[in-house]
């Protein structure tokens, strides 16, 4: 094992050298610094690294503790203290977090070592990493491409072999379809499952935060890590905590496995499909029972997620005025021109966009139309997902509609951009787990993207969801596949 | 359900305290007006026997010990101001 083979590794296999003393902590740390400085440039993950600290921190590790001596990529809206959180956005630049958010702690008390802040949509606000303020990021299987969003640059770093795994947060699908599109595996918890204290608020009632990984395995070593009850986060659900990774290698027979035929929309790339359904034959071949089932309120989920997410934005950034952190306007004349102007030049478009649009929806004489009416639809989605669940084990469905799109292709309008989360924004809204796993890679313009497959699973239902993922993802090859530019560096 | 076009982007931006350039509020209203006219369809949802979720768990209310933890300090808390004096933050006059 050289320096130069450790970047490509899973954190099984990391935590197996470790613990074998093949290499050091130390060693690790190196030649993860090695790799990030080789091929970031190019790619554009990283918004900063503290690699001072995290040498201290491997120095001292204990590789027996569950993540000892890992290294762990951070999406910069989760707060590391001393370490900056800009998410992705001027209004928070300079910014450097006095304390460390929950999972943090967890991961820290775990043994991992939090080395850097990766990119991502200002404020989680978008579908493909472009409406960061600070860089763009690209997608490690085709540079000319998106790595999907918000979690871009977490999802990119781990296609990249530039991160062993890395935490993400996902409001309408911001893990999972960063994973699809970059190759990688992204699981959204069930909401309250991951404390959300140190994540900043987009919309409260959606977030969680979750893990990008190479493996499913590696995703439920994570979530081992960071899931559980947080007096610090009154959503933070207090129930038991199963061993995920323990629970790994039961097969699929007898799995009950629900296609709704809602999602059999027009505009699935036809690569997609191919992929989607072969991956739904091998489950069957492998013992998995396929069910058809219906969700029909999908068609109402996108509606329903740019009404109350917006909403939920517009309180929550009321905090950035410009007084307590972050960017302040020059030379202001009285407060209001002050709140003004530091708004009006700390935030970009599409966050401006959401905090109009969500401010609009709360306002007198329009709440019972817009924000009223959304809420009671989206209980109708919250039911529609627990009676398909009295049927099946999990859903399956395409992560993404169609595989990474071309930077600037969809920054002109925002709708479009909107509509590509079809599959993944329903369970924000009714509070379920996800997860996407790589199934398959399209040909197009001569670069192979990476194709992802969707599992949705009831309310703390992670063990089940994970088993289902792990054991599709080990009768299939996908998950080897990497991105030529980590062959080539 | 009111019409999109009741979307009045330069005044809404006024209540959310953030100025716009007229350019830029002419191609939001666009953009909002597209969005508003999508999501048009959720007045043909039939609503009439549901009750609102602000929440989709069973998350009741939530109650600990009145106890003192720890806090920042002022020096922590003021660490990331733009302007601050004799620990406080710093601010435009308010008061003539």
């Amino acid at each position: 094992m050289t320096e130069k083979d450790l970047p490509a590794l899973t954190i099984a296999d990391l935590q197996s050298v470790l613990r074998r003393g093949d290499v050091s902590p130390r060693e690790v740390i190196d030649a993860l610094r090695a790799r990030i400085d080789a091929i970031d440039p190019e790619i554009g993950a990283y918004l900063s690294l503290d690699m001072e600290a995290a040498t201290q921190q491997a120095e001292k590790s204990n590789v027996d503790l569950p993540l000892g001596g890992l290294p762990l990529a951070i999406k910069d809206i989760i707060n590391v203290m001393g370490q900056p959180c800009t998410c992705g956005s001027k209004i928070l630049s300079g910014y450097r977090a006095i304390y460390d958010a929950t999972v943090i702690q967890k991961l820290r008390a775990a043994g991992a070592i939090p080395f850097g802040k990766t990119n991502l949509d200002e404020f989680a606000m978008g579908s493909s990493t472009e409406n960061s303020a600070v860089k763009l990021t690209r997608n490690p299987w085709d540079l000319s491409r998106v790595p999907g969003g918000s979690s871009g640059g977490s999802a990119a770093a781990v296609a990249a072999d530039a991160a062993f795994g890395a935490l993400g947060s996902d409001t309408g699908g911001s893990i999972r379809q960063p994973a699809a599109l970059s190759g990688v595996v992204g699981l959204k918890p069930t909401y309250g499952r991951v404390s959300r204290f140190g994540l900043v608020a987009f919309a409260s009632s959606l977030d969680q935060i979750g893990p990008l990984t190479k493996t499913v395995r590696d995703a439920a070593m994570i979530m081992n890590a960071i899931a559980g009850h947080d007096p610090q986060d009154s959503t933070a659900l207090n129930e038991p905590v199963p061993d995920y990774a323990a629970r790994l290698g039961r097969d699929l027979r007898g799995v009950r496995l629900g296609l709704p035929k809602e999602y059999l929309i027009e505009g699935i790339d036809s690569q997609v499909k191919i992929a989607i359904d072969t991956a739904v034959k091998q489950m069957s071949s492998l013992g998995a029972e396929i069910i058809e089932v219906s969700l029909p309120t999908t068609e109402y989920a996108i509606a329903v997620y740019y009404i109350v997410a917006t909403a939920e934005a517009s309180t929550n950034l009321a905090r950035f005025d410009g007084v307590r952190y972050g960017y302040r306007a020059e030379n202001p004349k009285d407060m209001l021109d002050l709140y003004g102007r530091t708004r009006e030049e700390g935030f970009g478009p599409e966050v401006k966009r959401r905090i109009i649009l969500g401010t609009y929806v709360l306002s007198s004489g329009y709440y019972d139309a817009y924000y009223l009416q959304a809420q009671k639809v989206r209980e109708l989605i919250r039911r529609d997902f627990a009676s398909a669940f009295e049927k099946v084990d999990a859903l399956v469905s395409p992560t993404s509609p169609v595989p990474a799109f071309r930077l600037g292709e969809r920054v002109a309008d925002p709708l479009q951009m909107y509509l590509a989360d079809i599959f993944t924004i329903a369970a924000n809204l009714a509070g379920i787990c996800g997860i996407s796993v790589p199934c398959g890679l399209a040909e197009v313009d001569g670069h192979r993207l990476p194709i992802g497959l969707q599992f949705l699973g009831k309310a703390l239902d992670e063990a089940r969801i994970l088993q289902i993922a792990h054991a599709y993802e080990q009768s299939t090859d996908w998950h080897k596949a990497r991105p030529l530019i980590a062959a080539v560096k | 359900m009111a019409r999109s076009s009741d979307l009045d982007v330069a005044y809404i931006a006024r209540l959310a305290r953030i100025n716009l350039t007229e350019a830029e509020a002419k191609v939001f209203q666009k953009q909002l007006d597209d969005v508003l006219n999508y999501v048009e369809k959720l007045r043909q949802a039939d609503v009439s026997h549901v009750e609102a979720a602000a929440h989709t768990l069973p998350i009741f209310n939530v109650f600990r010990e009145d106890a003192p933890g720890d806090c920042f300090t002022a020096e922590q808390a003021l660490s990331n101001a733009p302007r601050q004096a004799n620990g406080l933050f710093v601010v435009p006059k308010v008061v003539e």
